[in-house]
């Protein structure tokens, strides 16, 4: 047998689990999206599976159920307050996590390593401990069921993590850089502006995309401080509430759950780069 | 480095108020809550721990944790180790991990309906349309079974479902710390007769302990706080309530918030010691740096 051969021999039983591994990872997806295309009759009589033998018949595929879904069902508008919830709630963390990051990193004040350590500590604190006495402080200000109320308790569970990446980051950059800086006369806002900010550009991607995930994601924190007000319901609130009311109508659901999936998996395959790097700095968060 | 007077104030200033009014004061007013009554009026001592520790319906979420810490921690914990081990070999690694990783970009709620999908229920006789069933039934001639519902298969059911959502990110992670070995070190061990099984056990895996650690405490916080998934497909119905769920439930559809409070402190207590170690980690880590 020649080397060759036997390598690929002995390689067989390794191609066997992955690409075993592989198609049960990807099957219940993709019975989720071609059901999102079926008709509701064929949806109900056979399963899915039974289009793969003639897959390219477009026939056999319709686009009313995402018709349906976007617009009778409120879908669109669930699509619409999910961008307004997420953006902003990207936005803020960072940019107010990147100061305290910078501050943390490189400036002096008394009780720096002290806050710093409690930052860390924060980091895993379960949400539920936070729950009750935000919601009864947002019932009194009025904030339940706004959008600011959901952007600051986002800021605020986002931030132990937010502080912490960029932190790190921020300091390990060279020292040296940040003295000359100082030494030709440089402010403390021109090297954070200047220095800081434009060479961490890879960090504030990934903890960017991190938090737009993590975000557009949630079901807990918009469950809670957003109720059931439909008005500003994201798509995980307005998924889950379908999963009641829908039932079996798995044709609805299935489109559903494809349009809230949607958006992530474009940001994932276009920024994965981004995203691992992200989980690798952080695996740390609560 | 720079002394800054009021300058370093202005930057950490937004963050430490939000953290402190987000964080902070309601984890030490959940705290005093979990003393008093339904509505927070009257102080009741331990009761609500009491009740934490003996309810019926508590006992349920606890036993159904304890299983998820199990199973949950170690299948994605072993199973993430082993296909990173394994993808390291081929030419079509980045696919593959792509596809394990694919889970992870979308939302637990999405994954909920995906997997609700693959368990759905059809009376014998009927076309099965989920997956599994139809294999089940179709093509093992079994009867089909309500796999959300039946109680000796439904915990089961979802925590494969998060399996399928959080192997990735363990292979990720540990596929990274893999191929931070050095090679050389696998090499010496194979050319001095050692066969891949001993490789594994031997280097491998005491190499990578610190990122394995790392990778199964981070887990087990997910374990503690599961409740999307729950929530979405059985809504803890069954008997597959969860502690996350339990809290829920006792907020917002029993309204006590003594009990709430008391279940989220336990959620707290039990993640303590992971903070105690991430604290540590981080001053050994500056200590060098």
């Amino acid at each position: 047998m020649s080397p060759r051969l036997s390598k690929t021999l002995s390689r067989f039983p390794i191609h066997i689990v992955l690409i075993g591994m592989g198609l049960l990872w990807l099957t219940p997806s993709v019975g989720l999206l071609i059901s999102s295309i079926r008709p509701p009759d064929a949806v109900n009589q056979t399963g899915w599976w039974t289009v793969l033998p003639r897959l390219f018949d477009t026939s056999q595929y319709t686009l009313r159920n995402y018709q349906e879904i976007l617009g009778a069902q409120g879908m669109a508008l669930a699509f619409r307050n999910s961008l307004l919830i997420t953006i902003p709630s990207t936005i803020i963390p960072i940019a107010i996590a990147a100061f305290a990051a910078y501050a943390f990193a490189w400036m002096e004040f008394p009780g720096r390593q002290v806050l710093f350590v409690i930052v860390v500590g924060l980091l895993v604190v379960p949400l539920q401990m936070t729950l009750i006495p935000l919601l009864r402080a947002y019932n009194r200000l009025g904030l339940s069921g706004t959008f600011v109320g959901i952007w600051l308790a986002h800021t605020g569970y986002g931030l132990p993590f937010a502080v912490y990446l960029l932190r790190n980051f921020f300091g390990s950059l060279p020292r040296d850089l940040f003295e000359s800086a100082y030494l030709d006369g440089a402010s403390e806002f021109t090297a954070f502006f200047r220095l800081a900010l434009p060479l961490s550009v890879p960090a504030l991607a990934s903890l960017a995309i991190f938090q737009f995930l993590w975000v557009w994601n949630d079901l807990l924190v918009a469950l809670i401080y957003l109720g059931g007000t439909e008005q500003v319901a994201p798509l995980t609130l307005k998924l889950s509430s379908l999963v009641n009311s829908l039932g079996q109508n798995w044709h609805l659901l299935t489109a559903a759950a494809f349009i809230s999936m949607a958006l992530p998996l474009v940001v994932f395959f276009s920024l994965q780069r981004y995203f691992v790097r992200g989980i690798l700095a952080g695996s740390v968060k609560g | 480095m720079r002394k800054g007077g009021l300058m370093p104030w202005l930057y950490v200033g937004p963050t430490l108020l939000i953290l402190a009014a987000y964080l902070v004061y309601p984890t030490l007013t959940t705290l005093y809550l979990s003393f008093f009554d339904k509505r927070s009026e009257n102080f009741t001592g331990l009761d609500n721990y009491v009740w934490t520790f003996t309810s019926k319906a508590m006992r349920t979420a606890f036993r159904n944790n304890l299983l998820w810490l199990v199973l949950f921690t170690a299948l994605t914990v072993s199973l993430g180790l082993v296909l990173a081990v394994l993808a390291d070999r081929v030419r079509y690694e980045s696919p593959f991990k792509s596809v394990i990783f694919l889970p992870m970009a979308i939302s637990f709620v999405g994954a909920g309906v995906i997997w609700k999908f693959v368990y759905a229920y059809r009376p014998a006789g009927k076309p099965q349309i989920g997956l599994l069933n139809a294999l089940w039934s179709g093509w093992l001639g079994q009867e089909p079974i309500g796999w959300l519902v039946n109680r000796s298969t439904n915990n089961l059911a979802l925590i494969i479902a998060g399996v399928w959502i959080w192997t990735g990110f363990c292979m990720v992670i540990l596929s990274a710390a893999y191929k931070g070995i050095p090679k050389e070190l696998l090499e010496a061990a194979r050319v001095d007769g050692a066969n891949e099984w001993q490789v594994f056990w031997k280097i491998i895996i005491p190499t990578m302990k610190p990122t394995l650690a790392v990778v199964t405490t981070t887990m087990i916080i997910n374990v503690l706080k599961v409740f999307d998934i729950v929530y979405v497909m059985t809504n803890g119905d069954y008997g597959t309530e969860v502690i996350a769920n339990r809290m829920y439930k006792e907020m917002f559809h029993f309204r006590h918030f003594g009990r709430a409070s008391a279940i989220a402190v336990i959620l707290l207590l039990a993640i303590v010691p992971v903070m105690a170690a991430n604290i540590r980690r981080f001053q050994e880590q500056e200590a060098i740096r």
